[in-house]
């Protein structure tokens, strides 16, 4: 059924046990995302040390989609760089805006790769990216600060 | 049973016959949202541009006499249905626009007159607008000082008017409020509400979308200054909505919208306004769009509107009773059905709507998900979003049932997963 190909089993999993779910203290960068079209929210926390993404938490509501997505993407970039993190996200988007045509690397991916059913229902995109985009712009800022902090030191 | 032929209805509505998903017959319940179009309003509109397309109230030629005279006639059986006289009557793009004139309107005039809102006054509305009659007032109320005030909505989903009198106070110069709620289908006692609002000589604006396509509504009954609506909820086109107001507010209200159309004499310098309708349609109208809800009006009446109501009233009753029956639904709205709409939102444990509503559509079945356009009003039930279904004349006790097995069929998916 058709309704499988969106809701992998790998994301209701994610949805009944969310990974990094509840927000931890001592981040770098906290961002707040609404999903405006249904209402959607997610507070994230990132803590990143020496580059290097050490810690995504978050809280917030919403459909399976967006929580499943959160908790894959938290999981999924820890220990990361940020120019490794931003090409993952990356990939994903694309993944997800490709209408179906690109399946997802598993290798980049991982349980990421669940979320590409999810592009051939155009409505629940977003819902998708919620996570990401939120971790996208956590990074930005922190890179932000970095740079900020090197122009004042210099 | 049935109020009137409803598949002879049906049968005059050709998106019924689509298949959704795959074989799946659509059940259409999102009317709240926009409603169907019969094969009437279709032909209307396109006969109105294959035979008579031309700009009205301008030129000397025969398409223009008749567009004229189509778009005038429009209006007419506009005003005739909501017992209004026929220069009370404004076609609009959108109900949005509608409240947005009144409101920038105000905004506009001049301070020593009527309609002038400064700081001091206030503005009041009600927890359960919908955004388009409520973000209009906040605008209004950040650009002349004034103060937003707003009735709260009781749990059952009912205007709590228990201080209403402290709220629409002395200092109220507009308030604004809906006939029928969207999401929860309560129909306000506008009348009783009308009593504070004359007591203190206030402006009262009333959202009627939810309430014109589906029951009787008459203007010289209603006791309120201004109603707004849409067209293409009550079977009519996208990109005509309404505005009635009384005359005599209408014409010397400032206009909203200025241009051709609605001026009396123009120099360089300044210029003269018309009074209403033209005062606030700048620009050549929607036509077309005003000649098919023309047409729906016909076909609304030709059904009749207690008739519909009856029917609603029943399919609604019928859904409340039979998704009250699922353990892990909880209404939101009201359960009776006094003073209620055919509007049902609800919630499912342990599923978000917009996941319910995935796996409806995925049955066939339309429904609206997520915090229609009234976000406060979620904050209230303390929910992020509701699922809603919302009837209308095309809709059958089938269509009901679907509903409820649907329901049922997308809690055991994700919940026995």
């Amino acid at each position: 059924m058709e309704l499988d190909s969106l809701y992998q089993e790998v994301i209701l999993e994610h949805y009944k046990r969310p990974q990094n779910k509840g927000l931890l203290p001592n981040q770098t960068v906290q961002v707040h995302h609404v999903n405006t079209s249904c209402g959607d929210e997610i507070t994230l926390n990132l803590k990143m040390i020496d580059g290097t993404i050490a810690e995504i938490s978050w809280d917030g509501v919403g459909c399976s989609i967006s929580q499943a997505s959160t908790s894959v993407v938290s999981e999924l970039l820890k220990g990361k760089d940020s120019a490794a993190a931003l090409a993952i996200i990356d990939t994903f988007q694309a993944m997800l805006q490709s209408k179906g045509s690109d399946s997802g690397d598993e290798s980049v991916l991982e349980d990421g790769v669940a979320f590409a059913g999810v592009a051939k229902f155009p409505a629940r995109v977003k819902c998708a990216l919620l996570g990401w985009m939120a971790t996208k712009d956590a990074i930005s800022q922190s890179l932000e600060l970095t740079s900020n902090v090197k122009k004042e030191q210099r | 049973m049935s109020q009137f032929d409803v598949s002879a209805v049906q049968a005059d509505f050709p998106i019924l016959k689509r298949l959704i998903r795959g074989n799946n017959r659509l059940v259409y319940l999102d009317s709240g949202a926009t409603s169907q179009k019969p094969v009437a309003v279709l032909d209307a509109e396109r006969e109105f541009y294959t035979q008579h397309n031309a700009a009205a109230h301008r030129g000397a030629h025969q398409l223009a006499e008749e567009a004229t005279e189509l778009f005038e006639g429009a209006r007419e059986k506009v005003a005739a249905f909501i017992g209004a006289k026929v220069d009370e009557v404004i076609f609009t793009k959108s109900a949005t626009e509608s409240i947005n004139l009144v409101a920038y309107s105000f905004g506009n005039a001049n301070p020593g007159t009527k309609f002038h809102i400064k700081a001091g006054d206030r503005i009041v509305v009600s927890e359960m607008e919908h955004h388009a009659n409520l973000i209009p007032w906040q605008e209004l109320a950040k650009r002349t000082g004034a103060e937003l005030v707003w009735l709260s909505v009781t749990d059952e989903g009912r205007l709590d008017l228990s201080n209403v009198e402290s709220i629409i106070n002395a200092k109220t110069k507009v308030v604004a409020l809906t006939h029928q709620s969207n999401v929860l289908g309560t129909i306000n006692p506008i009348n009783e509400i009308a009593k504070y609002v004359r007591n203190i000589g206030a402006f009262f604006v009333l959202d009627a979308c939810q309430s014109v396509p589906h029951y009787a509504v008459d203007v010289k009954k209603l006791d309120v200054d201004f109603i707004a609506f849409s067209g293409h909820k009550m079977l009519g086109p996208t990109g005509v909505g309404v505005l009635w107001g009384k005359q005599e507010l209408l014409d010397e209200m400032p206009p909203f919208l200025t241009g051709g159309s609605m001026i009396e004499t123009v120099t360089m310098e300044s210029a003269t306004y018309l009074p209403a309708p033209k005062r606030f349609e700048a620009g050549v109208p929607n036509m077309a769009q005003a000649v098919g809800l023309g047409a729906a009006v016909d076909y609304l009446n030709r059904i009749g509107l207690e008739k519909i109501h009856q029917h609603e009233v029943e399919l609604t009753k019928a859904c409340i009773e039979q998704l009250s029956q699922i353990p892990q639904l909880k209404i939101v709205g009201p359960t009776d059905m006094e003073l209620r709409g055919g509007v049902v939102s609800f919630t499912l444990d342990g599923i978000h709507p917009h996941d319910l509503g995935q796996a409806l559509d995925q049955y066939g079945i339309a429904v609206r998900t997520g915090h229609h356009c009234a976000w406060p009003l979620m904050k209230k039930f303390k929910v992020v979003a509701t699922t809603r279904a919302s009837f209308y004349l095309y809709n059958d006790s089938a269509d009901v049932e679907a509903l409820v097995a649907g329901v049922e069929r997308a809690r055991d998916y994700f919940l026995g997963r």
